[in-house]
């Protein structure tokens, strides 16, 4: 009885059940398109304040990239040829000596993170959350007053302080990520093979997660070399050529501040084009460090 | 000296003689003895009470179903536990007449004597085949070119790599096939001349083939190394192990050796029910 009933039942149950199925799939594809509609309006929204500053930078700051542009020092306002060339350096000398200092010191706490699960990682995690979130004004005076009061006078070195103390979170933090990710079963063979922790650290663990390390680096020095208020407090900017690192300097992110707020227009437009350059500068190093991760990445593992 | 130790007789004047009617001693001198060796994660017990000795320069595989704490126990040999904070090893744990857990000897220094080979391949993947091998040797303080090259190339061979690695040893390890780079791991891990092999098994991850050619280099270590094998596979223990010991997971869900006995003898005579159960394949 049981036996020959049970599949016209069974036919009558999967008959249903394909209704229920084709009918929800007609929901679903509703569901679907309205919220990839509204995802689609606010991926807009996001990308016209973006590609509306981007174009109005390119368009303004052009005009003001030449060859002297590149190459000289600032000139008084309504002298043509001012340059940007003392900017350029000072902020790769304030910039690389941050970088100096923060990397190892970012990627060593990064490692501990990674590496141990105790109250001091947890502290030191909670401490860099919090660091990260620090508005950069508020670490360039404590950068003035730890370096610039104490010291009597302004200074690259000052600068390099307050954008290194930037840096370090995001060191930090991407330098836990990339750890994490190295398999442990790596750990474990180099463990097994008699090394101690330090050594597998150093020979194991850092160079697998080498592409993460040098992405959140790259990231890192691309924030850096934005910040402009930190140095507003420190290297404070200046006219003239300066490569010693105890005295005022110029950088870019200065220039666009204090340039751009000139009535002249001259000086205006040399604000323009070291902002092209600055974007031009992240961008290159946000991409390169993705391209970075992905090559090495793909040659190592 | 060590074979003196390890000799019965000395056994019983240092009252160690615990248990023998359980676990029959294995033929010949025994590399590692294990005496009432428990471990506990977080105060949880997952092995506990193995008494049992690991002949030397033979095949000793541990067998049973998951959750028995094989692989648990093999960590206890070479300490991988002390990476995990809350693992609690208690026992006596002897590697010839050293105290593993006494304090005698660091961990570093013993897992240069006992060396492991993982459940899947992971030669270290910045590295060419050849600083693979000899990473171990570098690890801790090898520098001279001589005596690398003459670790690897024995190593190397050792694993029967040597013929199909010599021509490309500075090319990535990732190049190598599963099998090959499992048996990269193993030359890795000879080349710094442990004296025990513990392997977790080896070939979980490896094809029908890879595997045999795996268990057949396993039988051919025995002159260089004691090898500790752990494996799920009953006929692997049958082809590769001289002697086996068998473990089970308890009512309180621990694992705890039911008995250990020459290959042949486990497999043929069992003396524990639960043996003969587990190896006719009425459970696990």
């Amino acid at each position: 009885m049981t036996m020959t009933q049970a599949p016209d039942r069974r036919h009558a149950r999967r008959e249903e059940i394909q209704k229920l199925a084709s009918g929800s799939e007609r929901r679903r594809k509703i569901y679907s398109g309205v919220g990839l509609s509204i995802c689609g309006m606010f991926l807009v929204v996001a990308l016209i304040p973006l590609i509306s500053v981007l174009a109005y930078t390119v368009q303004r700051g052009v005009q003001a990239w030449s060859a002297d542009f590149f190459s000289h020092l600032p000139t008084p306002a309504g002298i043509p040829g001012g340059g940007i060339w003392n900017a350029m350096v000072g902020s790769l000398i304030i910039d690389g000596i941050a970088a100096v200092v923060a990397v190892p010191f970012g990627i060593a706490a990064g490692l501990f993170l990674a590496e141990s699960e105790g109250r001091v990682a947890g502290v030191i995690r909670f401490a860099a959350d919090v660091l990260s979130g620090v508005p950069s004004i508020i670490i360039g005076i404590f950068a003035y007053i730890a370096l610039v009061r104490s010291l009597g006078h302004f200074s690259a070195i000052a600068g390099s302080f307050a954008i290194g103390v930037l840096m370090v979170p995001i060191i930090i933090r991407a330098s836990e990520t990339a750890i994490r990710g190295v398999p442990h079963t790596l750990a474990e063979a180099g463990l097994s093979l008699g090394a101690r922790r330090s050594t597998v650290a150093r020979r194991v663990i850092l160079p697998t997660a080498l592409p993460g390390l040098i992405t959140g680096v790259l990231l890192a020095v691309a924030r850096g070399v934005g910040e402009t208020a930190p140095l507003l407090f420190t290297a404070i900017g200046s006219q003239y050529f300066a490569t010693n690192p105890n005295q005022p300097m110029a950088a870019l992110p200065l220039v666009v501040f204090q340039d751009g707020i000139q009535a002249y227009p001259d000086l205006q437009q040399i604000a323009w084009g070291t902002a092209l350059f600055l974007i031009t500068v992240v961008l290159v190093l946000s991409v390169g460090s993705r391209l970075i991760a992905a090559r090495l990445g793909r040659v190592r593992l | 000296m060590t074979e003196a130790m390890t000799d019965p007789r000395m056994e019983k004047q240092l009252g160690m003689e615990t248990e023998k009617a359980l676990t029959p001693r294995p033929p010949g001198n025994s590399v590692m003895r294990l005496r009432n060796v428990a471990v506990a994660f977080g105060g949880r017990t997952a092995v506990h009470d193995v008494t049992l000795d690991f002949p030397e320069h033979q095949v000793t595989a541990l067998i049973g179903p998951s959750g028995s704490g094989k692989t648990t126990l093999l960590r206890t040999l070479n300490r991988m536990h002390d990476l995990t904070r809350s693992a609690q090893v208690t026992g006596q744990v002897m590697l010839g007449d050293v105290d593993v857990y006494g304090g005698s000897i660091s961990p570093t220094l013993l897992r240069s004597q006992v060396g492991m080979v993982f459940q899947r391949p992971n030669p270290f993947p910045t590295m060419s085949i050849y600083d693979n091998v000899v990473a171990g040797l570098r690890f801790n303080g090898a520098r001279r070119k001589g005596l690398l090259d003459e670790a690897a190339e024995s190593a190397l061979k050792s694993a029967v790599l040597w013929d199909s690695v010599k021509d490309r040893l500075k090319a990535h390890a990732s190049m190598l096939s599963g099998g090959e780079q499992q048996r990269l791991c193993i030359a890795r891990s000879l080349a710094v001349e442990p004296r025990v092999l513990l392997m977790d098994e080896p070939t979980s991850s490896l094809d029908p083939q890879a595997t045999k050619r795996i268990e057949e280099l396993v039988t051919e270590l025995k002159t260089r190394v004691s090898v500790i094998i752990v494996t799920h596979n009953m006929q692997q223990a049958v082809r590769v192990s001289d002697y086996c010991a068998f473990l089970l997971m308890g009512d309180d869900r621990a694992g705890q050796l039911i008995e250990a006995a020459p290959t042949t003898k486990l497999f043929e005579h069992p003396d524990d029910e639960r043996t003969l159960d587990y190896i006719s394949g009425r459970f696990g």
